[in-house]
């Protein structure tokens, strides 16, 4: 096969390719008892990134206002965030091998202001959604289409603050929110009658989807919901289970 | 005098105040959690997407605060103030700063304005809450008047500002600067520090000692520079309408390199299981006039 080349510069950073992520990521070490944690959103951050959002380092870089904005809730393990900024073009490669240490702009949880393209800093669980219903409340008053899409945990949903905001984005009917659930069934208590029924119940469209199948993923992601938000719940079933 | 309440009250001026600037500036908004909305009814026919209901959900207000400023405006967020500062604290502390953005955090109850609601309604740690993340500025106007300054002043900054509004007034308004100490009088023996709505008392406790009183209406960033200036003898007197020894460490550190006296007056650590009125609790607290007087002139007295 033909090996590609590990690149720092945006240009040549968009020749890597899914393909290219796992040796990426293991550029990173120091945080192995999140790797689950972070195989589990691979594939749904690589079609974010790669097919759905309107985002590259040219919007960020000068910020572009009608940009798409992109929330990782589930700060932990960021080893595929990570990977795939830097894949994208957003961060140099040669960033990831600094991970977790002290001067190094990406940390086991990520910080905004440290990372080009991160558009919330994380890591305590049951932020990133109510944060994407204030940004998705301010880009409507400002009359803007961009789309919001945050991505939570199964088990960060068991923060009370995440439902704080699920109910008010479905009383509000925030069309423009995506919320994608990465089920990798790492809730304590489960979530009996299934994630999706939580988010039906306060007026979320929904679609559940197998969390490593990228054209269903794109499907769901990009489902033009008219007066609700949207929730995919990505499924993860590991080799095996 | 004792300071009382005027019917020109500084939540009354806030939502006034706050109405007129959302009909000047687009990046403005006002969230609340059920509490406050009274005042904007006007101003939401308005401004109906920039004035956001989003029902009892504290923590989600401040969230939505944040995504507000991460999409570019100036949120205002605005409730009592144990369910604006206390009850979603991490959001307070992880969802503005961290996230390098500003808000303007508008409380209204004081410490124990409701003093009738019980301990669940009272809040004097919110400013020492607040002083222990970096960055924020805090206002405790003493008067609708400074309460309209500051709150002008806040809006137009970027940053962090939390502007804690009070039932209880001082009689007439001083001519302040934001982030700056007043000086009231001036005396030798000591300086005293009045925060917000203890001047007036605090003006009739020491009438009668060779004291320099300072108000403050800015706290934090703690305006040392002043208290420098001003500084006659190397006793200083706090006096605080919060938990007692709240600024304390910032006068402690503005005369690190000098040996100095300091008397904390303020909010008592206490269950202070009553009901009442604010100015029982007050008396409860040693923040009447006559305690006050005792208390300073026996510190001078030492």
């Amino acid at each position: 096969m033909t090996e590609t080349t590990i690149a720092n510069s945006p240009d040549s950073a968009t020749a890597l390719g899914y393909q290219d992520l796992p040796r990426l990521i293991a550029l990173m070490t120091g945080d192995e008892k999140h790797s689950t944690s972070a195989d589990s959103t691979l594939d749904v951050l690589w079609v974010l990134y790669d097919r759905v959002l309107n985002v590259t380092p040219t919007t960020v870089d000068d910020p572009d206002p009608d940009r798409d904005r992109f929330l990782l809730s589930k700060g932990h393990g960021p080893m595929s965030y990570y990977a795939i900024l830097a894949a994208k073009g957003f961060i140099p490669v040669e960033t990831l091998v600094t991970f977790g240490a002290y001067d190094s702009p990406l940390g086991h949880h990520p910080d905004r202001m440290l990372i080009p393209g991160v558009e919330i800093s994380s890591g305590s669980l049951g932020h990133g959604l109510p944060i994407s219903v204030g940004v998705a409340l301010g880009l409507r008053a400002q009359r803007r289409r961009s789309r919001v899409v945050v991505l939570v945990g199964d088990a960060e949903l068991d923060e009370g603050s995440n439902h704080e905001a699920i109910v008010l984005a479905g009383r509000l009917g925030l069309d423009r929110l995506t919320t994608v659930v990465v089920d990798n069934r790492s809730a304590t208590h489960g979530w009996p009658g299934g994630i999706a029924g939580r988010f039906e119940i306060e007026g979320w469209a929904s679609a559940t989807v197998d969390g490593r199948d990228h054209e269903a993923l794109v499907a769901a992601l990009t489902a033009e919901r008219i007066g609700q938000p949207n929730v995919v719940v990505a499924a993860i079933v590991e080799e095996g289970a | 005098m004792t300071a009382t309440a005027t019917d020109d009250t500084m939540r009354d001026r806030f939502a006034d105040v706050t109405s007129k600037l959302l009909d000047e500036d687009p990046r403005l908004a006002v969230v609340m959690a059920d509490i406050g909305g009274a005042g904007f009814v006007e101003a939401k026919r308005r401004h109906p997407d920039r004035i956001m209901s989003i029902g009892i959900r504290e923590q989600l207000m401040i969230s939505v605060v944040s995504g507000l400023a991460l999409s570019g405006m100036r949120p205002i967020a605005h409730s009592y103030t144990p369910f604006l500062i206390e009850r979603p604290f991490e959001q307070v502390k992880l969802d503005l700063a961290h996230q390098g953005v500003g808000a303007v955090l508008v409380s209204v109850g004081a410490s124990y304005d409701a003093s009738d609601s019980g301990r669940t309604h009272q809040a004097p740690e919110d400013v020492a809450l607040l002083s222990s993340l970096p960055d924020w500025t805090i206002h405790v106007p003493g008067h609708p008047d400074e309460a309209e300054l500051l709150l002008r002043d806040a809006v137009a900054a970027d940053g962090n500002v939390y502007l804690r509004l009070a039932a209880q007034s001082n009689a007439a308004p001083m001519p302040i600067e934001p982030g700056r100490f007043h000086v009231v009088r001036r005396g030798s023996q000591a300086t005293v520090i009045a925060v917000g709505p203890m001047l007036d008392r605090t003006l009739e406790a020491t009438s009668d000692l060779d004291v320099t009183v300072l108000y403050a209406t800015t706290v934090r960033p703690f305006d040392a520079d002043t208290l420098h200036a001003q500084l006659s003898a190397p006793v200083v007197a706090l006096v605080e309408p919060y938990l007692q020894g709240t600024s304390a460490m910032w006068v402690s550190e503005a005369f690190r390199d000098m040996p100095h006296r300091l008397l904390s007056i303020g909010v008592r650590r206490m269950e202070n299981r009553h009901y009442g009125t604010p100015e029982q609790h007050d008396e409860a607290h040693c923040l009447d006039v006559a305690s006050l007087r005792h208390r300073i002139g026996q510190f001078l007295e030492a």
